[in-house]
């Protein structure tokens, strides 16, 4: 079951909003429904679903729905029409106290503006969510002054919001949304209004972070290079619609529309693609039980100066040139092992093209992909690398 | 043209109320002239000279040394112009007087931050409350009360409770949305909200208001007086009907040193919140 999951939600702002649902149902969009009845749209016929310990980054541009969204999360607004399920509770129907309860201890909100009580200290701010829940003082102290050293803000429990900077607020928003050890946290543009410096440094930090405790998180960003950095997976939303769903790279290598290949017209894609990506099948192959005529018959047939030899566990034993091969066959030897070159790197299939660059300008030899079990399932030229660089399909 | 017996409506109205609604209004009579005696009996029993230090040394902590001589100087001229029985007698009603406006006007202004259709009504009625001449409600009141300090704090509350309500209202409206979106996210019910959120962040406006709320009630003192309350507006009355310049400026005088010395520190009241978190959490 997933952590988090939300059917065919859609929210419209105006005075019937239920009437809008129908035209949309229709097939009508944002700028039409706003232009024939006047009501906004803000969320229409949203559907995904988001795994424990994911990082869910719903991206798009202001006015594309994505804060209504996730308000729609812990129903800060109520939604139109659909349903939010988290652990497969529907919290739309759910009674109030029960929303309290999901809000105070399932559920936690990180916000742009930080949002903090300014009236109270660091560590009544961090507190602020147990003491709704009634947890008696001692106590979430205890937790809070626990969460405010996980962000590294010790030291400061007793200063004023107004007296730290913007990303150290930033920090007592995200303390004060662990404190209460939520499952699942709301992230809403949390680091927008960041500093480029600092913000990069909350980005490591909350992966630090996520490393170690594992929560579900659903990040807004209107940035997509925060989006490629967080997320897991990524939603991109376009006027209320998620044009698509999928993990960084999927969204690079093949956009879903041209809104989405003009958005990630100008990424780093050095950063982002990976070996997996760029990677040609290794086929053919030589296995080296078949021995050397088999080996050199494949790459006639294919046409290739060079072959993979693996063992019978598909591990690399070394690469096979044509030339060698020749030579040994006019001795009238076949112990193909004496001629194989076998300083060949291998890297996993999730190494980016920003590591995979040195390797392959300095290495004589294709690199090879292979997996945890060391099994090789690709290998990558100089050429497959920069095609990934420009964005030409492998 | 034709002509509306407004006049003469409210007169039938007015009367009907003070033949059936007597007993209603007596119990109101009875419960303001304790309180009124109440603290007017505080006021005159502490001693001169130690009513004085106390309220220098809140002036002193609360708005500074300035104030607090200012204060010292203040009370000791009005004891020169042998009004001190009079000065304790009008800080009683407006003690009274600023208590009840409070203990209204919160409410009222809590509840017009959170409803629309409260905000619509309760509005024109505060206008109306403040600018209808004073005089005006006054004889009525003379009607259901009698004569005397209790008809003078009615008016008195009537006149000086809008700006509590008003700025009530205009603080807890200006708590940022955010904040209240983050309350709301972590599970706060409409009451935590409203005293761990709202109230305290409007704190400072219901202050503003507290303070614009004394010095109106203060205006209120010599229309009081002509009506039969006691206090500073009786030597001001006497200097107006029997054209006594200089015990009207000593009655005048002193209602402007209460005055200030009043404002000085509530407003003090309001800065005086902010400094005292600031070394709270800097000293720490």
């Amino acid at each position: 079951m997933p952590k988090l999951e939300v059917k065919a939600l859609s929210k419209v702002f105006g005075q019937n909003p239920e009437k809008i649902l129908s035209l949309l149902e229709r097939g009508e969009n944002k700028k039409s429904v706003l232009k024939k009845t006047g009501h906004s749209v803000g969320v229409n016929h949203a559907a995904f679903q988001v795994e424990e310990g994911e990082i869910f980054v719903v991206m798009g541009l202001s006015g594309s729905g994505k804060s209504t969204l996730i308000r729609c999360l812990n129903l800060l607004i109520r939604p139109t029409a659909g349903e939010v399920l988290i652990d497969g509770e529907n919290i739309v129907t759910c009674t109030r106290d029960r929303l309290l309860e999901i809000r105070r201890k399932k559920v936690a909100m990180v916000f742009q503006n930080f949002a903090l009580l300014p009236h109270r200290s660091v560590e009544s701010n961090v507190a602020f969510g147990l003491e709704l829940q009634g947890v008696p003082q001692e106590d979430r102290l205890q937790k809070a002054r626990n969460a405010i050293e996980l962000v590294g803000l010790k030291g400061y429990e007793n200063s004023l919001p107004a007296q730290l900077s913007g990303g150290m607020q930033q920090r007592v928003g995200l303390a004060r949304a662990l404190a209460t050890d939520p499952d699942i946290l709301l992230m809403d543009e949390a680091f927008s209004a960041l500093d480029p410096l600092i913000r990069k440094e909350m980005q490591d930090e909350l992966l630090s972070l996520q490393d170690r405790m594992h929560k579900t998180i659903i990040f807004i960003t209107h940035d997509l290079d925060e989006a490629l950095k967080l997320g897991n997976r990524i939603a991109i939303m376009k006027d209320g619609v998620i044009v698509q769903i999928g993990t960084p790279e999927e969204i690079l290598t093949s956009p879903a529309d041209d809104y989405v290949r003009e958005f990630v017209q100008d990424v780093n894609r050095v950063k982002v693609v990976t070996a997996s990506t760029i990677m040609k099948n290794p086929d053919p192959v030589a296995f080296a039980k078949d021995g050397l005529r088999v080996a050199v018959r494949k790459m006639r047939e294919a046409s290739i100066s060079s072959i993979f030899v693996l063992d019978k566990d598909r591990h690399v034993k070394g690469l096979l040139t044509i030339d060698s091969a020749i030579e040994l066959l006019k001795d009238n030897r076949t112990d193909m092992d004496s001629v194989l070159n076998r300083d060949i790197l291998s890297v996993g299939p999730d190494t980016s093209i920003e590591e995979l660059l040195p390797l392959v300008i300095n290495s004589k030899y294709p690199l090879v992909v292979v997996d945890e079990e060391k099994k090789m399932i690709g290998f990558i030229v100089k050429v497959s690398v920069l095609a990934g660089i420009i964005g030409e399909g492998a | 043209m034709f002509r509306l017996e407004i006049g003469s409506y409210v007169e039938r109205v007015i009367d009907w109320m003070t033949i059936h609604w007597a007993g209603f209004f007596g119990a109101i009579r009875e419960g303001l002239s304790a309180v009124i005696g109440w603290f007017g009996w505080l006021f005159l029993h502490i001693p001169f000279v130690l009513f004085v230090v106390l309220l220098v040394l809140l002036a002193w902590r609360v708005a500074g040394k300035g104030v607090a001589v200012f204060t010292a100087v203040g009370l000791l001229i009005i004891r020169s112009m042998n009004l001190w029985t009079q000065t304790m007698q009008t800080l009683s009603m407006i003690t009274t007087a600023t208590l009840i406006a409070l203990l209204i006007g919160i409410p009222l202004g809590i509840w017009m931050s959170r409803s629309e259709k409260a905000n619509d009504i309760i509005r024109p009625i505060l206008d109306f409350m403040q600018t209808m001449p004073a005089f005006v409600y006054l004889i009525p009141a003379v009607y259901f009360f009698d004569l005397g300090e209790v008809p003078g704090t009615v008016a008195t509350v009537i006149f000086a409770m809008p700006p509590v309500v008003r700025l009530t209202n205009l603080g807890i409206r200006q708590v940022p949305k955010d904040v209240i979106e983050a309350s709301r996210a972590f599970g706060a019910t409409g009451n935590q909200m409203l005293f761990k959120v709202q109230i305290p962040l409007a704190m400072p406006t219901i202050l503003a208001g507290l303070n614009q709320t004394i010095m109106l009630s203060l205006s209120m003192v010599v229309i009081s007086s002509m009506i039969g309350a006691k206090g500073l507006g009786i030597p001001v009355l006497n200097g107006i009907t029997q054209l006594k310049v200089g015990e009207g400026f000593e009655g005048g005088l002193a209602v402007v040193i209460l005055a200030m010395v009043l404002d000085r520190i509530t407003q003090g009241l309001g800065r005086f919140r902010e400094r005292k978190d600031a070394r709270k959490h800097s000293s720490k």
